[in-house]
């Protein structure tokens, strides 16, 4: 579903990515591990779309609407409630019985009760459960995830945890500092230097 | 309606809503109008042309627009949701179009505000300068919404921002100004109006090569 040739990131002088060669089946489960600084975001973004290579070549196997994204940053509106950022993601996607789909994945994730409140005012890990909502929001095929337990309490890890054995036919690239946590679901490693 | 203006207008809307629970913007752009047109009231000699009069009004409306633009992205900049539209599998020019339609209804707020004030300091409106305003409001927030796009991604954006939009919206100056007070304000608003269709087409088009690297 992923394919990277020699694939090189730079910015600036900075080379970030530098002739990386990844290939990931359908159905796998690539955990992406590495220090600080050593491409796991970059790749990241690259796979999504959001950030162009420098040199080599990356095919994806998967139109917009079939990825699944977590950033760093939770892409939400501060000023927006949780049930509205949804609604917006599930409109800009095209999701049928929306508001249904959204009220759901808040309650799969504990934050129903906050379905109103504005998700600047949410804590970090209610922010982090959020953006996981909005990740799954449109069942997407390939999932993209960065940190995906940064941020989450206990409860929020088997939410988590949960959500991605219910969703075993999904490819994924899941970029972490805690490989363990999902060394069982895992297919194969990369580590980048 | 159609897809395509479904999510236009669920963007446009989610920008006014966001305006209105944070009110960062519009009082921002209302106070700096306000102030502006004062300044020039008591700096003006009694006596002064229409054309000066004019080319002021035009000064603070084109002064308040990069205001509002500075702006027009914040909200996306803050939690990176520029990258979960760009992610969107809609046609991205909507992001533009949305934007671009917010920015012209703060634009607009701004100068129900500003012409009154105007004719109250200067002369009374004309439907000529009331024609022009309407038709250059379109293409500042069209091009300086692209604009803000791209300043957006920068680190420098409060200075890339007026840098590259100041110089483009030289020929809506003109135009407005030319539209007041010339004998043959037709050409002008034609002008105006060629200068809008140009520039929306050009921006509605290259948006996406924009927000994308």
């Amino acid at each position: 579903m992923i394919r990277a040739r020699d694939l090189s990131k730079r910015f600036g002088d900075k080379r970030v990515l530098d002739g990386l060669d990844l290939e990931v089946p359908r159905g796998g489960f690539v955990l992406v591990t590495g220090p600080n600084g050593s491409g796991k975001t970059t790749l990241l973004r690259l796979c999504a779309g959001l950030a162009a290579p420098t040199d080599g070549e990356l095919a994806v196997d998967a139109p917009r609407e079939a990825i699944g994204f977590l950033g760093h940053e939770s892409l939400l509106y501060r000023e927006l409630t949780a049930l509205e950022n949804l609604d917006l993601y599930g409109r800009l996607y095209r999701l049928p019985e929306r508001r249904e789909r959204s009220g759901a994945m808040l309650e799969r994730f504990g934050l129903w009760r906050a379905r109103n409140e504005r998700a600047g005012t949410f804590s970090r890990g209610m922010l982090q459960r959020l953006a996981l909502c909005r990740t799954f929001l449109h069942d997407p095929d390939l999932l993209l995830l960065d940190e995906p337990f940064d941020g989450l309490d206990a409860e929020g890890a088997d939410l988590l945890y949960q959500e991605l054995a219910e969703r075993a036919a999904c490819t994924a690239l899941v970029a972490t500092h805690d490989p363990d946590a999902l060394a069982q679901r895992a297919t194969s490693r990369l580590a980048l230097a | 309606m159609s897809g395509y203006a479904a999510d236009v207008a669920a963007l446009a809307r989610k920008d006014l809503l966001l305006e209105l629970r944070s009110r960062d913007t519009l009082p921002a752009m209302l106070l700096f109008v306000v102030s502006a047109l004062t300044v020039f009231h008591f700096a003006l000699p009694a006596g002064s042309s229409a054309r000066a009069e004019t080319g002021l009004l035009w000064i603070a409306i084109v002064f308040t627009a990069l205001l509002g633009l500075g702006r027009a992205f914040s909200a996306e900049r803050e939690q990176g949701a520029l990258d979960g539209l760009v992610l969107a599998p809609c046609d991205r020019s909507v992001i533009w179009l949305g934007k671009t339609i917010g920015v012209t209804a703060f634009l607009v707020l701004a100068e129900l505000v500003a012409l009154p004030a105007f004719a109250l300091f200067f002369h009374p409106l004309s439907w000529e300068l009331l024609a022009a305003v309407a038709l250059a409001d379109v293409g500042i927030a069209a091009i300086g919404t692209l604009l803000a796009a791209m300043a957006a991604a920068s680190r420098a954006r409060e200075l890339i921002l007026p840098l590259m939009f100041l110089p483009l919206v030289i020929p809506v100056v003109i135009g407005g100004v030319g539209a007041s007070v010339a004998a043959n304000a037709g050409s002008f608003l034609g002008f105006l109006g060629l200068y809008d269709a140009v520039f929306a087409i050009l921006c509605w088009a290259s948006f996406e090569y924009v927000v994308t690297e």
